[in-house]
C-alpha cells in the first residue's frame, strides 16, 4: 500500500484549468520515492483506481467557486463531502466532488483525502496561466510539498 | 436571464460544466404552441482546427486526443487515416486489427460509463448515478468494472488509458505480444457475460413512448460493423463514398450558439449508436443479433429513449470483437509503416462512440499541417437534438420550471451529447410571446 499519493488534475489546452496537472508535474521532480504522483487529465469514474492503493490522497485540482483567482482552498474530503458545484467538470465524466462521494458510497475512499483546489480566472481553450493562477501554482506546490513532510514526520513518531 | 413579464416564464436551473461553455436552452411559447428551440450545448473544437496549422503532422494524434477526454482513440483514429490518405498509406493486417480492437475499448469504456452512471439513473428514478450506488452498489460496480475492462484495452494498446501516446501515422510506437493480449482474455470474458445482462437489464426499463421521424447516419461496410473504414450511408438512400461527406453534409452557423449545425439535404440527421445499430445490425454476429432479438424491440429503433438499449448492445458487441481479434492475432513484423511525406488533402471518417467524426487536413511538402477540419458527432447531432426537444417539450410546458428542465436534460442525454454528464448542465428560459 502506497503511503502518500499526490494526483494533479487538469488539462493543458484550458488555460486556468490546467493547473492540477502542472502542479503535479513540478512535484513529480521534487518529491522522493516514497510518494506516487499522478498527472491526470481527466476527471471522472477514473478517480477511484487513481487513489486505490493509497492511505493518503493530495489532490489539486483547479476550482471555480467565485473567490479571487489564485485563492487555495484545502478541502478534508476524508469525513465529509466537498461541495459538489465548487470543481471544474470536465464534461466527459462527473466532477472530482462526485467521484469522491461515489467512492465514499462503494466504500473505496482512501482514509485520508485532502483536496487543494486553485480558484481559476480563465478556463477557456488557451494555452497559458493567468498570472494570478501562475502564482497560485507555485505556492501549492510548497504547500503540498509542506503537507508531506508534516505527514511523514507525525507517521514517524507515531 | 430575461426579464419577467405576465407572459414570460424564465427558467435557470443551474450552471453546467464550466469547460466546454454554459449549455443553454431557451424555448419561445405563443399561445401554448412552441416557437423556437434554441440549443447551445457545445462547442466545437475550432481552436484545435487553428492550433494543428503550422504542427507536424507527427504530433498530430497526441494534440488531437486532448479534443475530447473520453473518446480520444476517436480523434486519433480520425486524424492518423485522413494523414495516411495523403500519404498513400494504407493499414492492413495486424495493425488494422489491432486499431479496431483499440476502438473496441474506447466504446465499452465509454458506452459503460454512460449506460450505468448517466442514463440509468433517469431509468430507475434517482437524481445522479452516485445517489443510484447508494441502494445499487452492486449495479454501479458492475458498470465501473465494465468500464475498466474498456480502459484495459487502451491501455495495453495506447500506453496510457487517457490520451493514447503510441498510436501514430502509419501504425503504433509499441505493438502488443499475443500473450500480453491474453492476459485481458479473463476479464473480457467476465465483460462479455456482464455485457449480456445489461442488454436484458436495459431492456426492461419503462420507456416513454416517443418516435420522432430519424434520419439516420453511419458508416457502413460490407464485411463488418464499422469502425475505422466503410462508406457513409443514410436512411435516406445516401451512400457515398467519404471523400464526398462535405459536398452532401453542409454546416452552417446559428445565431444563438456557437456550434454550427450540420444538415443532409437541409434537415437535421442522427448519428451515433442508434443510427449505426439501425444501419448495421444485419453485420453483427450471430450470439450479438440473438441477444437484441430476445429483447423483443423492432428494428429500426426509433425511439431516442432506446439509445441505451443501442448501446448496451454495442458494447457486447465490442467485446465480441475483441476476443475475436485477441484470438486470431499474430504480431506484426513491423509495429507502423514507414512514412514518406506527400503534399495533399486526406479525408477521413471513423465511428466514435457518439458517431461519425470527421477529418480533413491538408499538408505541406514538410509535413506541417496547412489546413484542418474537423466535425464532431455531437456537433451533427444538435439540429436533430433540437427537433426531439420541439416534439417532446409540448408534454412538459405544464409543469413546473424545474420538472420542465429535468425532462429536457433526460431527453437531452439520450444522445450522449459531450456535455451530458453534469447531471444538472441546462440553463433552460421558456419565453412566453406576446402578440
Amino acid at each position: 500500500m502506497q503511503a502518500i499519493r499526490i494526483i494533479g488534475l487538469g488539462n493543458e489546452f484550458r488555460g486556468d484549468d490546467a493547473v492540477g496537472l502542472l502542479a503535479a508535474i513540478r512535484l513529480q521532480e521534487r518529491v522522493g520515492n516514497h510518494v506516487d504522483v499522478i498527472e491526470a487529465e481527466s476527471v471522472g469514474v477514473e478517480l477511484l483506481d487513481m487513489m486505490k492503493g493509497a492511505e493518503t490522497v493530495l489532490l489539486i485540482d483547479a476550482v471555480c467557486s467565485g473567490q479571487v483567482p489564485g485563492t487555495i482552498h484545502r478541502l478534508d474530503a476524508s469525513s465529509r463531502p466537498v461541495a459538489l458545484g465548487l470543481f471544474r467538470r470536465s464534461t466527459h465524466a462527473i466532477g472530482v466532488g462526485e467521484a469522491l462521494e461515489l467512492a465514499r458510497t462503494l466504500g473505496v475512499l482512501p482514509s485520508k483525502v485532502i483536496v487543494y483546489g486553485v480558484e481559476a480566472e480563465k478556463i477557456d481553450i488557451g494555452h497559458l496561466l493567468s498570472p494570478a493562477v501562475d502564482q497560485a501554482l507555485h505556492k501549492v506546490v510548497e504547500l503540498v510539498l509542506r503537507e508531506i513532510e508534516t505527514h511523514v514526520c507525525t507517521n514517524s513518531i507515531s | 436571464m430575461s426579464q419577467e413579464t405576465p407572459r414570460t416564464r424564465t427558467i435557470a436551473v443551474g450552471a453546467i460544466a464550466r469547460v466546454e461553455g454554459e449549455g443553454a436552452l431557451r424555448v419561445t411559447v405563443k399561445d401554448g404552441t412552441i416557437q423556437d428551440v434554441e440549443l447551445k450545448i457545445f462547442e466545437p473544437p475550432r481552436f484545435f482546427e487553428a492550433f494543428l496549422q503550422g504542427r507536424h503532422y507527427e504530433e498530430v494524434p497526441d494534440i488531437v486526443a486532448r479534443i475530447c477526454g473520453i473518446c480520444p482513440v476517436a480523434y486519433q483514429m480520425s486524424a492518423v487515416h485522413a494523414i495516411e490518405q495523403i500519404f498513400g498509406l494504407h493499414v492492413d493486417g495486424a495493425l488494422r486489427d489491432l486499431r479496431r480492437l483499440i476502438y473496441c475499448g474506447e466504446w465499452i469504456e465509454s458506452h459503460a460509463l454512460h449506460v450505468f452512471m448517466l442514463q440509468a439513473p433517469d431509468f430507475l428514478g434517482y437524481e445522479s448515478g452516485i445517489a443510484m450506488a447508494k441502494d445499487h452498489a452492486s449495479l454501479v460496480t458492475r458498470g465501473l468494472r465494465l468500464k475498466k475492462a474498456g480502459n484495459a484495452i487502451m491501455t495495453l494498446l495506447g500506453g496510457r488509458s487517457v490520451h493514447p501516446v503510441s498510436v501514430k501515422v502509419g501504425g503504433f510506437s509499441r505493438v502488443p505480444l499475443r500473450r500480453e493480449l491474453d492476459v485481458l482474455k479473463n476479464e473480457l470474458l467476465w465483460a462479455r457475460d456482464a455485457a449480456v445482462e445489461t442488454v436484458r437489464w436495459v431492456a426492461g426499463f419503462e420507456y416513454p413512448e416517443f418516435t420522432p421521424d430519424h434520419t439516420c447516419v453511419a458508416l457502413c461496410h460490407p464485411d463488418e460493423y464499422p469502425f475505422n473504414e466503410g462508406r457513409i450511408v443514410a436512411g435516406t438512400g445516401l451512400d457515398i463514398s467519404v471523400d464526398e461527406f462535405e459536398r452532401h453534409f453542409s454546416e452552417h452557423q446559428v445565431s444563438y450558439s456557437n456550434a454550427l449545425h450540420c444538415t443532409l439535404q437541409g434537415a437535421p440527421y442522427l448519428v451515433g449508436p442508434l443510427a449505426r445499430v439501425n444501419l448495421n445490425h444485419d453485420r453483427f454476429p450471430h450470439a450479438v443479433k440473438q441477444v437484441l432479438a430476445d429483447t423483443g424491440l423492432s428494428l429500426p429503433l426509433r425511439n431516442p429513449f432506446h439509445g441505451i438499449v443501442a448501446r448496451s448492445i454495442e458494447i457486447l458487441y465490442a467485446l465480441e470483437e475483441s476476443l475475436r481479434l485477441i484470438d486470431r492475432y499474430e504480431s506484426p513484423s513491423a509495429p507502423s509503416l514507414p512514412v514518406t511525406v506527400r503534399v495533399g488533402t486526406g479525408i477521413a471518417c471513423t465511428e466514435a462512440p457518439r458517431g461519425i467524426l470527421y477529418h480533413r487536413y491538408r499538408v505541406d511538402g514538410d509535413g506541417v499541417i496547412r489546413e484542418a477540419k474537423i466535425v464532431p458527432p455531437t456537433s451533427q447531432n444538435q439540429g436533430r437534438i433540437e427537433q426531439d426537444l420541439r416534439l417532446f417539450l409540448p408534454r412538459v410546458l405544464d409543469r413546473s420550471n424545474e420538472e420542465a428542465a429535468l425532462a429536457c436534460e433526460r431527453v437531452i442525454r439520450c444522445y450522449d451529447p459531450c456535455i451530458s454528464c453534469a447531471t444538472h448542465f441546462l440553463n433552460l428560459e421558456i419565453a412566453q410571446v406576446k402578440e
